[in-house]
């Protein structure tokens, strides 16, 4: 039974698919499975009477949960008429690895080039992406009893992926998925392009489900069809142009990425930076992700931040802004958790009177000139969904001999309206970016391809500012991470979902 | 200090060799985005103080945008423009180039109309040298020497600190500053790592900015009484135009930005150059020239050093007036990639942006001149995209250094220099490397 069918002001959790909400936690086996549409005809009667688990809060949680996703590829297999197609943002349409232009922004060049990916790219893109979640054990079993016959004759398998429960935590041991952005899903938080003074987790609706207003308050463009085009009424309305159908309202786009991971180099590497010294070795890889092996930040945790809720392990997680550590001597400007959401209000340096804004905002306030290197960060979230594949190593096999790039890593899914201003924008400018917050010579510690600058220039070292005294600098970080696959999905909500198998 | 200054040499091409032109800018090229620095037709590192350069094709497909005015859409020419930011004196430096790059330039400039064989090239460029209607510099008096030393510098200390790491490591930062300085006392008297002294100010540079910093507000506090009677008819005027002038922000096409994005995101630094039609008008015009004589008014005398307003990523831009001022184009020279240089625009300086674009065309609706505009963040984005032209040519004379860095490397320059550092100042400087 569903508490909330019909949520507040429009927005319908029995048309959205599950996962927007959901990060399906308790359902520890998950399999991806990637497909090509065999039959258009078929696949679109499968589409029609398929059933993926949508957002509405139940009683009872399913035991099984299925979600669909489609490609622009997919889209295009399925004959969606082609002003229809034109009308999803660009970078869906040209797809993750269809312009390498967009492959150098990514940093997915070098042995992350698309060229050099199992799949995704050359000829190799899925058309469509089964999600399918299951208790433990039980994922083989519920993938058997949806893909019969009838699937068959409409879908052929391209690969299955694999996952792997390393309980909450990643190939290299930290754990995961701990900061989530809070979709504002009660629509109460106005969302507007004025002024926040201070960062929050709350973001607006339409940052993550198309159809509804965004941070700046305005409708991310999404194709929209005229009403003659939708014979059977299946789509809603649109809420900007109530005379149009939203194919987009519920859906989201979703971001997929096979991430292998070199677990062994990543702490073999570290073991060396420590000359072999344990904790040392543990306290350089929790600089480099930001948090300590247990999760907790390495900031102090004690801002009251909208949208954390009142759980003092969430408050403890992620209760915290750099705000207390703005000479980074707890937590590296580096530290990835401090490039992918920097937790930056729009101008630095709080509420304070009108004539200090002022200042700031013309620039002439150096001490908080200096703070602002970074966009704001509310308008760069993203929904993360990722899990695990391959072998968990243990803290001993970590460091003993064996392949150096064994088959682990992590499946990144991110969910999010508009994938330049956010995925692009996060992998590209912050993870990526060796000039992020104003560095030199740095990328991701964990992400970074270490590819060298133009001119030459490295960026492969990592600075740890210490207390009184010079920064300690790791030298030379290898790769650790190499993207081996990916894709760019829309996740349709329901409706959009049933339009799409009976739009030609 | 030396002071930087423009160059932008305008001229209509010929009819009907734009192609060929296009072929031949190409040529200057490693691949799309990425200048041969040593190509025979115009080997830009061969001149030193030169800081960024481009040579674009500006023609503008939006130019019928003024059929929604009822108005015809006017014929503009096709032009060549070849602008740069150099060292000193402008017109010093388009000598130095007609001198060392006769024969290329000549090869580029004969695609233009009247441009001919007995053409003294020097001449003929001045003559078509357009001034921008405002301009602004990252940092007025940093020389590309300057960058250059100040880069090795910074380099060489790094690598001073890779080679023995441990030692650096256990450290005081006034340790560390003395020992770093050694090295460079060192190096110095082994004639490596030189640094150039700094140059005086010309007298007439100085005599024209002081003139400048004095009659412009002067221009301005004689204008204000007038204004100041018929405010009530402008903001009339202002307000009606807001409710009635047109958003045209489609989307680009696909196959427009592609050619865009190919040349971008090669560097840390990217190029930008865009051109559009003025709202018809008398007012809107004005309007516009008072802005940008105020925006160039502050970049010459407020943001001078680092920043302009917030915003940290620009190395150069300028605004330049074409066809009586009927057009306007838009350079510059920026950090990061595009979609953060928007960002950026939006969400740090969109008030300016608002009141030095809104004139244009088609610029998603302001109100009251700063508010909303570019806030319409998609509309916007497309707006520029679609405006944006392909730089046929783009040179940057120290890839892979933001102005941040550059900025950062100067301070780690100063500091080494000084005598003696409080235990704070060392530690904050020691931050920088």
């Amino acid at each position: 039974m569903s508490t909330s069918s019909n949520g507040s002001r429009g927005v319908d959790a029995s048309d959205i698919q599950g996962l927007m909400r959901f990060g399906y936690g308790r359902h520890r086996d998950a399999l991806f499975i990637l497909l090509r549409i065999r039959d258009a005809d078929a696949a679109r009667t499968w589409l029609r009477t398929a059933s993926p688990n949508t957002a509405e809060v139940m009683d009872t949680p399913p035991a099984t949960v299925m979600q669909i996703a489609l490609s622009a590829a997919g889209l295009k297999a399925l004959h969606i008429p082609e002003d229809i197609l034109e009308q999803f943002s660009a970078e869906f349409v040209s797809g993750v690895a269809g312009d390498p232009s967009r492959s150098r922004r990514l940093g997915d060049v070098g042995e992350s080039a698309p060229s050099k990916w199992q799949w995704g790219a050359n000829g190799n893109e899925p058309h469509a992406l089964l999600m399918l979640y299951a208790l433990p054990g039980r994922v083989d079993a519920w993938k058997n009893s949806i893909c019969d016959a009838a699937f068959g004759a409409a879908f052929s398998e391209m690969a299955s992926l694999r996952t792997t429960d390393m309980g909450d935590r990643e190939p290299f041991g930290f754990p995961d998925g701990i900061s989530q952005p809070t979709p504002d899903w009660e629509r109460k938080r106005a969302a507007s392009d004025k002024l926040q003074f201070q960062y929050g987790n709350v973001v607006a609706l339409g940052e993550f489900v198309l159809g509804f207003p965004n941070e700046y308050g305005r409708y991310t463009d999404r194709p929209l069809v005229e009403p003659k085009r939708d014979p059977n009424n299946l789509l809603p309305s649109a809420e900007d142009d109530p005379g149009m159908k939203d194919l987009g309202r519920h859906g989201t786009y979703l971001v997929f990425r096979q991430l292998q991971q070199d677990v062994r180099g990543f702490w073999k590497f570290l073991d060396t930076q420590a000359k072999g010294d344990a904790g040392v070795r543990e306290h350089i890889a929790e600089a480099m992700l930001g948090r300590k092996m247990s999760g907790d930040p390495l900031v102090q945790s004690n801002a009251n931040l909208e949208g954390i809720g009142d759980k003092p392990e969430d408050r403890q997680r992620n209760g915290f802004t750099y705000d207390t550590d703005r000479s980074a001597v707890r937590c590296p400007f580096g530290a990835h958790i401090r490039r992918a959401n920097p937790r930056n209000p729009d101008l630095p340096g709080g509420r304070r009177g009108l004539f200090s804004r002022l200042l700031r905002v013309l620039g002439f306030d150096s001490s908080v000139l200096n703070e602002d290197k970074m966009a704001s960060t509310r308008f760069h979230r993203l929904m993360r969904r990722g899990r695990a594949y391959g072998r968990w190593l243990t803290p001993d096999e970590r460091l003993q001999a064996g392949p150096r790039y064994e088959d682990i890593g992590l499946y990144f899914i991110g969910l999010n309206a508009n994938i330049a201003r956010q995925f692009e924008f996060i992998q590209g400018a912050w993870l990526m970016g060796a000039k992020f917050n104003g560095m030199s010579d740095e990328s991701d510690p964990l992400l970074g391809n270490r590819q060298p600058l133009a001119g030459g220039r490295r960026c492969d070292a990592f600075a740890m500012p210490q207390v009184g005294a010079p920064s300690h600098i790791v030298e030379g970080l290898p790769r650790f991470v190499t993207v081996r696959g990916g894709c760019y999905f829309f996740l349709p909500g329901i409706k959009a979902l049933r339009y799409l198998a009976s739009a030609r | 200090m030396t002071p930087q200054s423009q160059f932008m040499v305008t001229a209509p091409i010929s009819h009907g060799r734009e192609a060929e032109l296009r072929a031949l800018l190409a040529s200057l090229n490693e691949s799309p985005g990425r200048v041969k620095t040593d190509n025979p037709v115009f080997p830009f590192a061969a001149f030193d103080r030169l800081h960024v350069a481009r040579f674009v094709i500006l023609e503008d497909p939006t130019v019928s945008d003024v059929t929604v005015y009822g108005l015809k859409p006017p014929e503009f020419p096709i032009y060549l423009v070849f602008l740069g930011d150099c060292d000193g004196d402008a017109e010093d430096f388009l000598a130095e180039a007609a001198t060392k790059a006769e024969g290329g330039l000549r090869r580029i400039f004969s695609h233009c109309t009247d441009f001919d064989a007995g053409t003294s090239v020097l001449r003929w460029m001045l003559d078509r040298n357009t001034t921008a209607a405002a301009a602004y510099t990252n940092w007025i008096g940093r020389t590309v020497q300057q960058v250059k030393q100040d880069c090795a510098l910074h380099d060489a200390l790094r690598q001073e600190m890779r080679r023995d790491a441990d030692k650096f490591r256990e450290i005081d930062p006034q340790s560390l500053r003395r020992t770093l300085k050694s090295f460079v006392d060192a190096e110095q008297r082994a004639g490596r790592l030189p640094i150039a002294r700094e140059k005086s100010t010309p007298l007439s540079w100085q005599l024209r900015n002081l003139a400048h910093l004095i009659l412009v507000p002067l221009g301005g506090l004689l204008l204000a009484p007038f204004l100041i009677v018929a405010s009530p008819v402008l903001i009339v005027m202002l307000r009606r135009r807001e409710k009635r002038d047109p958003d045209i922000a489609p989307r680009p096409v696909t196959s427009h930005v592609q050619r865009l994005s190919v040349l971008e995101d090669h560097d840390v630094t990217n190029q930008f150059s865009a051109i559009g039609v003025l709202k018809p008008g008398l007012f809107r015009r004005a309007l516009t020239t008072v802005f940008l004589v105020g925006l160039d008014y502050a970049a010459r005398h407020i943001y001078k050093r680092g920043h302009l307003t917030r915003v940290r990523t620009i190395h150069f831009a300028r605004w330049v007036f074409l066809d009586g001022k009927r057009r306007i184009y838009f350079a510059s020279n920026y950090d990061g990639s595009l979609e953060s240089y928007m960002d950026d625009f939006i969400n740090k300086v969109g008030w300016g942006l608002n009141l030095v674009f809104s004139n244009g065309i088609g610029y998603p609706r302001t109100n009251w001149l700063v508010l909303q505009g570019c806030a319409n963040e998609q509309h916007f984005k497309y707006f520029l995209r679609r405006h944006q032209r392909p730089t046929d040519v783009w040179y940057k004379a120290y890839p892979g250094l933001t102005a941040i860095d550059l900025d950062r490397n100067s301070r780690i320059r100063e500091g080494l220099e000084r005598d003696s550092m409080t235990d704070a100042e060392a530690l904050a400087w020691s931050r920088l490397l």
